[in-house]
């Protein structure tokens, strides 16, 4: 396990917290969060054109860039402090993932290279309106029709499914259950038959659709009844993802709420001179710094394909998902009244925090499914 | 080459491990007495390779130690003796001490013929060290001590001990202390056990009755105590990780290892419970397993809550050993350690409690593990207060790493005896 960064991965660092420092403060995330889609062409563009940020993960052999999970991380990480609004999380985190796990050879030489370009915006929709995180909760199906599928269900809490090109769909076949009979299957944005709506969510930075399928037409990706086991490696490196975007949030606030208690002065001193404020920022320093500690390791084990992957990807995206949150209270806690404003930038990170806390699975669902990898 | 007659250019870690192992194979002799042997080494520069070539040493990089350590555990050999506080006292005197004092004490502390104790705490002053109130007076060419101190491992196996007292109270606190060698076998020094919450009396009370130090006893200046005993609590902060390390002897036959085993038996036997102290982490999932606890999905939960911390913890010291070996400069990851530390031990006690249901009420072999649970309860609590309270902790995290205002101060702008006292 990799308990350091090279040289090359903290340039790598460093150049991107200069870049969504400069292409993504708190103003454009206002701006793109007040939209129904929640990002712009400009800004993704940016974000490919210049720095290729769509394929880091995808092997050069599909488009892409050929890095590794850690540099993957890495982006996840910045983006999180950054709040960058973009569909990044549901097209190369999810949707790409997906394919590489799945995806025939043919498959991947076609669907890959667009969206490592960023040309294409894909996602994943595997979520129903049950909210079950796991392959047990999925209850669309897909039917046998003319040489392909008809897909029938409804999916929910589908990062950018409203805007995306390509979602790539989990559904099973009729009358099977559990993990038996599931397959993932390729359907166009625009495809008749699907309905789509943007969810109004809570975190406005982070879009979400509802997506209902009626009898349509979708090509199969993949093996007929494969779908459950590259389903959950895409969920691993995903909730791996997530932990180092979340602790990327939570840093960001915690330096913020130190920011403001050196700045503001009660009672003829700065709070930050209370031991009550100095007390909190060292524990929430320490909540910070472990949840990145196992944000790190979980990128680590997924880098390296240690078969403990499973286990540490729960153990950091339950961790992060406390320390995020537990940092978002006490940030907004420490600026007071203002922290409570809409003016004041801390409720943005809060939002997502509250909303990456159950994305993905909520820290008990996590806990458990980490006891479990490990035979307990 | 005669031992460790290597200029530091010559140190590649190949090289001393070369000479070391080729000194080691001519020399080992198990059949010697343990202090022949170790006097032996001492000669040899290889007892304490990185000290300098006129105390004992090789005048090596502080990394070769680890080299040379490893080459006479290899060969099944014996080093200096490293147990209890005489790391602490030779790592002073070296920095610190005067020809006379390196002379007299610094090779029969390797030699495992001298027992140190560190006179430091107070019942006044825990937290706040350079409030010590023993006060150190010159009369007829001596130093006359009088006061007490507590939490004094090991005093009753003492010979000697690193004793910070006050010696001027008409100055600012810090500066009229000052920094004492003290013979503990005399008549004006009473060592008594101190009991613990847990039952162990791993410490002491000490009590100075117009105990004696000669001048020569005296370390570095008068009144430049505090900076004395800073060299003294960094040692002991660096070396608080290394403490299981050192509890480990050979399991070999042979005279010499007897006697490395006694004096091991003794150093180690305060720290017996040091394992429980920590939380015990380890054995929670056999517990859990065992009584069947692990069935309850409560439980379950606190349990993973546990060992993510836990894992988290040992993460984040991983880290800062990484950076360190890569020479970054140290990160806030290399300062939490302590205060993590103390969070794993307590959730751990709560998740033995929740395991052991009402049999975490019984002890002694009513209890479960023959009463190891129950040490576990009733030992967390010191976790967070022995070497820096858990609130101290925060206050150095706050001020050092965060660069946060320090505390207000009542105590350094006027003479000590002004000072408000317990």
């Amino acid at each position: 396990m990799q308990f350091s960064f090279t040289t090359e991965q903290l340039e790598f660092r460093s150049m991107l917290r200069r870049f969504f420092a400069e292409h993504s403060p708190p103003a454009v995330v206002r701006r793109q969060m007040d939209t129904e889609a929640g990002w712009d062409r400009a800004g993704w563009r940016a974000l490919n054109d210049q720095l290729g940020l769509a394929g880091v993960h995808i092997p050069e052999t599909y488009g892409g860039q050929g890095f590794g999970c850690v540099e993957l991380c890495i982006v996840l990480e910045e983006m999180g402090r950054a709040l960058v609004c973009a569909p990044y999380f549901a097209s190369t985190v999810l949707a790409a993932t997906a394919i590489l796990n799945a995806g025939t050879e043919a498959q991947k030489l076609a669907l890959l290279p667009p969206i490592a370009l960023g040309e294409t915006i894909a996602t994943l929709a595997f979520t129903e309106p049950n909210g079950l995180w796991d392959s047990a909760g999925v209850e669309t199906t897909a039917t046998p029709a003319s040489g392909g599928f008809r897909l029938d269900g409804v999916k929910s809490f589908v990062l950018d499914g409203h805007t995306a090109d390509l979602i790539v769909v989990l559904a099973r076949s009729p009358g099977s259950t559990g993990d038996e009979g599931l397959s993932l299957f390729t359907v166009r944005g625009d495809a008749p038959g699907l309905t789509r709506r943007a969810l109004k969510v809570l975190d406005p930075t982070r879009k979400q659709a509802w997506l209902e399928f009626h009898g349509v037409e979708a090509r199969l990706l993949g093996e007929v009844g494969g779908g459950a086991e590259p389903v959950a490696r895409t969920m691993t490196l995903a909730a791996t993802c997530l932990a180092n975007e979340m602790v990327g949030g939570a840093e960001r606030l915690r330096e913020s709420a130190l920011d403001y208690a050196n700045l503001r002065v009660q009672f003829g001193r700065p709070i930050a001179s209370f031991q009550s404020m100095k007390h909190k920022q060292a524990d929430m320093l320490v909540e910070v710094q472990l949840a990145r500690s196992a944000a790190y390791a979980a990128a680590s084990a997924a880098a390296d394909g240690d078969e403990d992957s499973p286990a540490i990807a729960s153990l950091a995206k339950a961790r992060a998902a406390d320390a995020y949150m537990r940092t978002a209270i006490d940030t907004i806690q420490i600026h007071g009244g203002v922290g409570f404003t809409w003016d004041n930038d801390t409720h943005l990170w809060f939002k997502r925090a509250k909303s990456s806390e159950v994305f993905l699975g909520d820290p008990a669902w996590h806990r458990e499914r980490m006891l479990r990898a490990w035979g307990v | 080459m005669n031992g460790a007659e290597m200029t530091m250019s010559d140190a590649t870690e190949a090289a001393v491990r070369a000479e070391a192992r080729a000194w080691l194979e001519a020399n080992w002799d198990p059949d010697v007495g343990l202090i022949e042997w170790r006097n032996r080494l001492i000669d040899s520069g290889w007892g304490v390779p990185s000290w300098p070539k006129r105390w004992h040493g090789g005048d090596l990089p502080a990394a070769m130690d680890a080299v040379v350590a490893e080459e006479i555990r290899r060969i099944g050999a014996i080093g200096v003796a490293r147990s209890g506080v005489r790391g602490l006292a030779t790592a002073t005197l070296l920095a610190h001490g005067s020809d006379f004092q390196k002379e007299k004490f610094l090779r029969r502390a390797l030699t495992g013929q001298d027992n140190w104790c560190q006179l430091f705490s107070e019942p006044g002053s825990g937290s706040d060290l350079a409030g010590a109130l023993t006060r150190a007076e010159f009369r007829d060419g001596r130093w006359v001590i009088n006061g007490q101190k507590v939490w004094t491992t090991s005093a009753h196996h003492a010979d000697w001990g690193l004793l910070l007292a006050r010696t001027d109270s008409n100055v600012p606190k810090h500066e009229g202390l000052s920094y004492f060698i003290l013979a503990i076998r005399q008549p004006g020094v009473e060592v008594r056990p101190l009991r613990q919450m847990n039952g162990h009396a791993s410490f002491n009370q000490v009590f100075f009755t117009d105990a004696e130090a000669p001048p020569e006893h005296l370390v570095s200046e008068i009144g430049h105590g505090w900076a004395v005993a800073t060299t003294t609590l960094m040692h002991e902060r660096r070396g608080a990780d290394g403490l299981a390390g050192l509890a480990r002897a050979s399991d070999r036959k042979g005279r010499i290892y007897d006697e490395e085993r006694a004096e091991l038996a003794i150093a180690m036997e305060p720290y017996r419970w040091y394992p429980q102290r920590a939380g015990r982490v380890d054995l929670v999932l056999e517990r859990a397993k065992a009584t069947g606890a692990i069935a309850d999905p409560v439980v379950r939960q606190e349990i993973a809550k546990l060992l993510s911390l836990a894992r988290s913890a040992e993460w984040t010291a991983r880290r800062a050993r990484a950076a360190q070996a890569q020479g970054r400069p140290p990160g806030p990851e290399g300062s939490l350690g302590k205060l993590a530390a103390s969070h794993v031990a307590r959730a751990s006690a709560h998740v033995h409690t929740l395991i052991s249901g009402a049999e975490a009420m019984l002890t002694g072999d009513d209890g479960p593990l023959d009463g190891l649970i129950a040490e576990i309860l009733v030992s967390v609590p010191a976790g967070s207060i022995a070497g820096g309270t858990d609130e101290i902790q925060r206050n150095i995290i706050a001020e050092r790493v965060l660069g946060m205002p320090k505390e207000p101060r009542g105590d350094n702008d006027r003479p000590f005896r002004d000072v408000p006292k317990n």
